[in-house]
């Protein structure tokens, strides 16, 4: 597998996006719940602070901070885009099967219509050390919509 | 050494003759772990295939035998720092040498609380007001069982800060070296900035103190000639798997005087003389410190590696590699956007260099590097101190043996090169 496959271009152009980043400079809109989980990756130091806002069921807002690789910035970026307006239950979907994509060592396919733009990370499937990069963000968006919801 | 003869020392490490990504393997990571020259390999294989079994007892010939190399092993290893065979502990690496010591300390203190051991068993306990000196660049392995000997004993660790171009403030560790100093614990060499520490004169400032000095010889052991009697440090470990052996087998030494003292770590079978229900005592080192069915074959593997490494020399070694370390560092310097941790080009340095590149993260560049063959190592290197005194959090390393050509070095600058564009930084 070559180095692009990896990086996709999505993946470059929203490792300096990177939507939703700025925690701290963000207020959750009024009357929204919400939860908010740390990260960290003690093995490249990798770590995101995540703040998830919920409002009637769905996903009202997300914002983060972080610092890490261009796949852990790029895919906080990409869930950002892609949770905001879910439903609880439709964010919790679409973690799962992000997490059954990212674990299965390139055996299970992204599906882009669940998906959208995060189906560009299965390719990091196949690297094994990268996985909990896509991960970490994933991983703190699904502990601060259990404390939200 | 030039390239010519480093061409053929390749021929003797099987795992450097392949393709990675498409591309020819350049390994860049033995600060990690190192390869296996083929004798280090056969070494273990006719140990199993021939003498396979437990030492120091048994009466049957495979017991003697195994027995014989394994002891042998330890004299190699012996004559390798320049310490004597009861000196030198088996330990699985550097770490577990680290904590054996810190841990015996320990013991130490509480032995000598409940009346057990002699005078000088009860010098060497630690007690609060009593401080453990490190440095800022120690790798965790020589920093957090200090911390936590700190801890048991209620001693106090304090540490020598570095320059912002990674020398040790000598000034400071004067001033913080005093009467109070049990043990000064500091690595030789630096696994992320390459810079090789004053030893003498830290060694000097710690008996003048009356501490214990501890030696980290990991990235020094396997790369420049180690005299531990010439360093004139009480103890030293490092790890076989830096040092062209196999995982799992490493190396305690100890001064004699206080190998005999020191309280065992771990206790069991093989180190004792007499055992009742009721307490047993034990046997002088080297089996005080070596409870248990040995790494028999990786003991015998070890020795087989400290035999390649002295047959090629070690001086010659050490020189090439500081020139494949300078190469590096000039390299580096003269691409936009990185920096390079520790000495400047043009300075003393082992042969590896750690770098930051600007806008990139050092796990994708590892990731850029890997896809054109090149295996370096990113991350904080188990020196998380260290890079947040610099201002970093994880860095790119490149680590040389003395099987990298300086074509390697080139392949690996040229590759670095181009980092910044694919990400755009």
């Amino acid at each position: 597998m070559s180095l692009d496959q990896l990086y996709q271009q999505i993946i470059l152009d929203h490792s300096k996006a990177r939507h939703g980043s700025g925690l701290a400079a963000t207020e959750a809109p009024e009357g929204t719940s919400t939860g908010q989980s740390h990260q960290l990756n003690p093995v490249c130091g990798d770590e995101v602070t995540l703040r998830l806002a919920v409002q009637e069921g769905k996903v009202a807002q997300i914002a983060w901070d972080g610092a890490g690789c261009s796949i852990s910035m790029a895919s906080a970026s990409v869930l950002t885009d892609l949770a905001e307006g879910m439903t609880v239950a439709e964010l919790h979907e679409v973690i799962d099967s992000f997490r059954e994509v990212l674990r299965s060592r390139g055996k299970v396919h992204a599906d882009p219509e669940l998906l959208g733009d995060a189906a560009a990370f299965e390719g990091v499937a196949r690297y094994a050390a990268r996985v909990k990069c896509a991960m970490i963000s994933w991983v703190a968006a699904e502990d601060a919509l259990n404390q939200a919801a | 050494m030039d390239n010519a003869e480093v061409l053929r020392i390749r021929n003797d490490f099987p795992v450097l003759n392949q393709l990675v990504n498409g591309q020819p393997l350049v390994y860049l990571d033995s600060g990690a772990t190192s390869q296996n020259p083929m004798s280090v390999i056969e070494a273990e294989q006719e140990f199993y295939e021939q003498r396979n079994a437990a030492v120091h007892r048994g009466a049957h010939h495979l017991a003697v035998e195994a027995t014989e190399v394994f002891e042998d092993a330890r004299q190699t290893i012996a004559d390798f720092i320049g310490a004597d065979y009861a000196e030198t502990i088996w330990t699985s690496n550097a770490t577990e040498g680290l904590n054996l010591l810190s841990y015996a300390l320990s013991n130490a203190g509480l032995w000598a609380a409940q009346g057990r051991g002699d005078e000088a068993l009860r010098g060497l306990a630690l007690k609060p007001g009593d401080e453990i000196v490190v440095t800022e660049m120690e790798h965790h392995a020589n920093l957090i069982p200090w911390q936590e000997l700190a801890f048991r004993t209620g001693a106090t660790l304090r540490y020598i800060p570095i320059e912002d171009n990674g020398s040790l403030r000598m000034e400071q560790a004067a001033a913080i070296i005093g009467r109070r100093t049990k043990v000064l614990a500091f690595t030789q060499a630096s696994n992320v900035l390459g810079i090789i520490n004053p030893v003498r004169e830290l060694t000097a400032l710690g008996h003048a103190a009356g501490a214990l000095v501890v030696l980290d010889a990991c990235q020094s052991a396997p790369h420049l000639p180690l005299d531990v009697k010439e360093l004139d440090v009480d103890f030293a470990v490092f790890s076989g798997h830096k040092m062209l052996a196999p995982t799992g087998i490493g190396v305690l030494y100890g001064r004699q005087e206080l190998m005999d003292i020191l309280p065992p770590f771990l206790t069991g079978g093989s180190m004792i003389t007499t055992v009742t229900m009721e307490r047993a005592e034990y046997l002088p080192a080297p089996q005080r410190f070596e409870a248990g069915t040995q790494r028999i074959s990786q003991a015998v593997a070890l020795a087989a590696a400290a035999n390649y490494l002295t047959e090629t020399g070690l001086d010659r070694i050490h020189r090439w590699e500081a020139e494949l370390g300078q190469r590096m560092v000039e390299g580096l310097e003269s691409i936009p956007g990185i920096r390079v941790l520790g000495p400047a080009a043009g300075k003393d340095r082992i042969g590896l260099a750690a770098f930051d590149v600007e806008g990139v993260h050092a796990h994708d560049v590892g990731q850029f590097l890997d896809s054109r063959g090149i295996a370096v190592r990113v991350g904080h290197h188990c020196a998380q101190p260290l890079h947040r005194r610099l201002g970093l959090t994880a860095t790119t390393r490149a680590s040389a043996y003395l099987y990298n050509t300086t074509d390697d070095v080139d392949r690996f600058l040229e590759a670095v090169a181009g980092v910044r564009a694919y990400f755009r930084a």
